[in-house]
């Protein structure tokens, strides 16, 4: 029931309030330093999906991450589940386009900045991202490896 | 006459040192274990060259300045002073290997703010960082706030009279125990079982609230260590905002409240003694300040009208307000909100908060509680005795574990060490402000940094000059070790020139 209010919500957005949505796709750094701006507006927001996707009943937090700032985007589960792959160490994240309501203190989530996304769209697919030894790092590690060594030696001559 | 430090006081001083950085050495050990957990290899290799540069360093300082004389109080706080300089240059090693640090200068301020309990951040993509990076990055905070020389102290050395000095060196005068050894190991018993219980109330939250296992877990971990010792750095870029939870914000406060209490106080509770908490005089004031200056930033947060329901106001505005009183960090907030969104009352109690601190033998920094305390009570004092009969005898106590006659030597210690403080934050607003930052966001950012909290209202970050990033990093050393074992250093210098 909540899903349904909150698709058709959004879609009465779409339709009654076109000048107030932003279809120029904005940045983490211009939503957070002109929150009151964009407060309760459609806006668009495209990053990396970051971390966890929290999923919360029928619903799912994700935070999404431009490369500044990531913010948290409250989404329906179903939405969620199109995202495959989400960013950490040893993964690259969907990049991802969100359409949703901007909300400078959400008051359904205790005053979090947040947006509520109506759609979402992947632009570039994640996937797992393979680690290359640093062949440099290994070399570093054995020279002073010997140094110790060496080092650690002469410590014993000395004591004696 | 100033008397010319020898080249024996440098020996011994070396010593020691040499013994502390064995010890930062074996620290690294326990990130390369997590590296072999998660099969990261380059990360296990960073530390790797942490580990051999750091017993390197160790090795020849123990074996060049051998000795087995003890230590004096000076040579005891150089010793504490220069361990922090040392514990950042080579725990900036492997972070800087990582390239995760745009720079050296970097990778110490990150370094610095984790040991000193800070929080303030120029790590770059965070959120792509190794388990064993950001497991190093807690872990530094979990050492640094139980101080790097208890460590020594509860593992690598054995019973000296010079422990004490170390232990007062690195900002600790109280004594829980009759023996310095027995109190640092007593810290660390409270630590290790909050860690088990703290960690295990988050990782089951985690898992609550949607995340993987394995995350929840390392999270939980991560989280306990900077909350519970107060420093505020997360595993995620967006600090507690990440978990998007009523009930982690609610055992994150919990744990900053326990880590804002005196070590002394929990080992009275865990003791029975339970109305010591009511009857302390740090847990008023603490308490007293919370109200009032929750106060000030609620009504100022309400002038804004940023937070539409009350709830949230409470929410918002508490959260920041623990998290600075405490001195731990955490944010629910973006940076550049609290100059965007928040009016400068409300800005105004979050810089009083900071700057006053949790309770002395804490993690907390600043300018604690108990100082506070007995501020409040010579100023009581001096009431009394102007409105009473000048025949009359005014006599103030404070109950602190007991009853305690205020003195003038107490009085004048507190008012020192506050005086120091509030130099220290208008130095680092002045830096600020001469880089060009607005005089509330530079006072902010300089009374967080001085005071090891950690808040940032935006200015931290890569862009910052060089000059503000190394007045921060002094700072964060400074307002940790309360001013005395950093001006031992000066005076060492100052004897080796003028001294005869």
């Amino acid at each position: 029931m909540r899903k349904i209010f909150f698709v058709i919500l959004s879609a009465v957005f779409l339709v009654f309030s076109p000048g107030a949505a932003f279809s120029q796709t904005l940045s983490s750094s211009d939503l957070i330093d002109n929150a009151g701006l964009y407060d309760g507006k459609l806006v668009t927001f495209s990053g990396e999906a970051i971390g966890d996707i929290m999923k919360r009943g029928d619903f799912a937090w994700v935070n999404v991450s431009d490369g500044k700032n990531s913010l948290g985007v409250w989404m329906s589960a179903s939405l969620a589940k199109e995202i495959d792959f989400a960013g950490s160490y040893k993964t690259r994240g969907d990049k991802i386009e969100i359409v949703g309501v901007f909300h400078r203190a959400c008051p359904e989530h205790g005053g979090d900045l947040d947006i509520h996304a109506c759609s979402l769209r992947k632009i570039v697919s994640g996937g797992a991202v393979p680690e290359k030894t640093d062949f440099k790092k290994i070399k570093l590690s054995i020279i002073l490896s010997g140094v110790l060594f060496l080092i650690w030696i002469l410590t014993l001559f000395k004591r004696k | 006459m100033i008397l010319k430090p020898q080249l024996e006081d440098v020996k011994i001083i070396g010593f020691y040192l040499g013994k502390i950085i064995m010890g930062l050495a074996l620290a690294m050990v326990v990130p390369i274990f997590i590296s072999l957990c998660c099969w990261e290899i380059n990360p296990a290799l960073d530390f790797l060259v942490g580990i051999e540069i750091s017993v390197m360093l160790g090795l020849i300082l123990v074996c060049v300045c051998r000795t087995d004389k003890d230590l004096n109080w000076m040579q005891g706080m150089i010793v504490v002073s220069l361990s922090w300089v040392a514990a950042m240059l080579l725990g900036a090693i492997p972070m800087y290997l990582s390239g995760h640090w745009k720079s050296f200068l970097d990778a110490c301020f990150d370094a610095m703010s984790g040991f000193a309990t800070t929080g303030l951040v120029l790590v770059q993509d965070l959120e792509h960082i190794s388990y064993t990076h950001n497991f190093w990055r807690h872990w530094i905070m979990f050492l640094g706030g139980q101080g790097i020389v208890v460590i020594a102290l509860s593992f690598f050395v054995r019973g000296f009279s010079g422990a004490f000095k170390m232990y007062v060196g690195e900002a600790r005068e109280e004594k829980i125990l009759p023996n310095v050894i027995n109190t640092s190991r007593f810290i660390w018993l409270v630590s290790i079982v909050y860690l088990v219980l703290g960690t295990l109330a988050l990782g089951v939250t985690g898992i609550l609230i949607g995340m993987k296992p394995f995350n929840s877990l390392f999270h939980g971990v991560c989280i306990f260590m900077t909350a519970f010792d107060t420093g505020g750095f997360s595993p995620q870029s967006q600090s507690i905002l990440y978990y998007h939870s009523f009930a982690y914000e609610t055992i994150t406060v919990i744990l900053m409240v326990f880590g804002a209490l005196n070590f002394k106080l929990h080992y009275h509770l865990w003791a029975g003694n339970r109305k010591e908490l009511v009857r302390n005089i740090e847990t008023r004031t603490l308490f007293v300040s919370i109200v009032a200056i929750f106060s000030l930033v609620a009504v100022g947060l309400f002038q804004t009208g940023v937070y539409p329901k009350a709830i949230v106001l409470f929410r918002k505005g508490f959260y920041q307000l623990i998290s600075g009183h405490s001195g731990t960090g955490f944010q629910t907030i973006y940076a550049p909100q609290f100059s965007a969104d928040w009016n400068p009352l409300a800005l105004a109690g979050m810089i009083l908060a900071m700057s006053l601190g949790g309770a002395v033998c804490s993690t907390t920094g600043a300018i604690k509680m108990l100082r506070i305390g007995i501020i409040f009570k010579a100023f009581k004092e001096d009431l009394k005795r102007i409105i009473m009969p000048e025949r009359a005898i005014v006599i103030e106590k404070f109950h602190h574990i007991r009853d305690v006659f205020l003195e003038d030597k107490l009085v004048r210690g507190a008012l020192l060490i506050t005086v120091a403080y509030i130099i220290l934050y208008g130095f680092g607003a002045l830096v600020g402000m001469s880089c060009g930052y607005p005089f509330l966001g530079a006072l902010f950012e300089s009374t967080s940094a001085a005071a090891n909290v950690g808040l940032s209202c935006g200015i931290t970050g890569t862009g910052m000059p060089a000059a503000l990033k190394i007045t921060y990093i002094l700072q964060m050393w400074v307002g940790r070790l309360e001013f005395m074992s950093v001006f031992t250093i000066l005076g060492f210098i100052f004897a080796r020139i003028k001294g005869k």
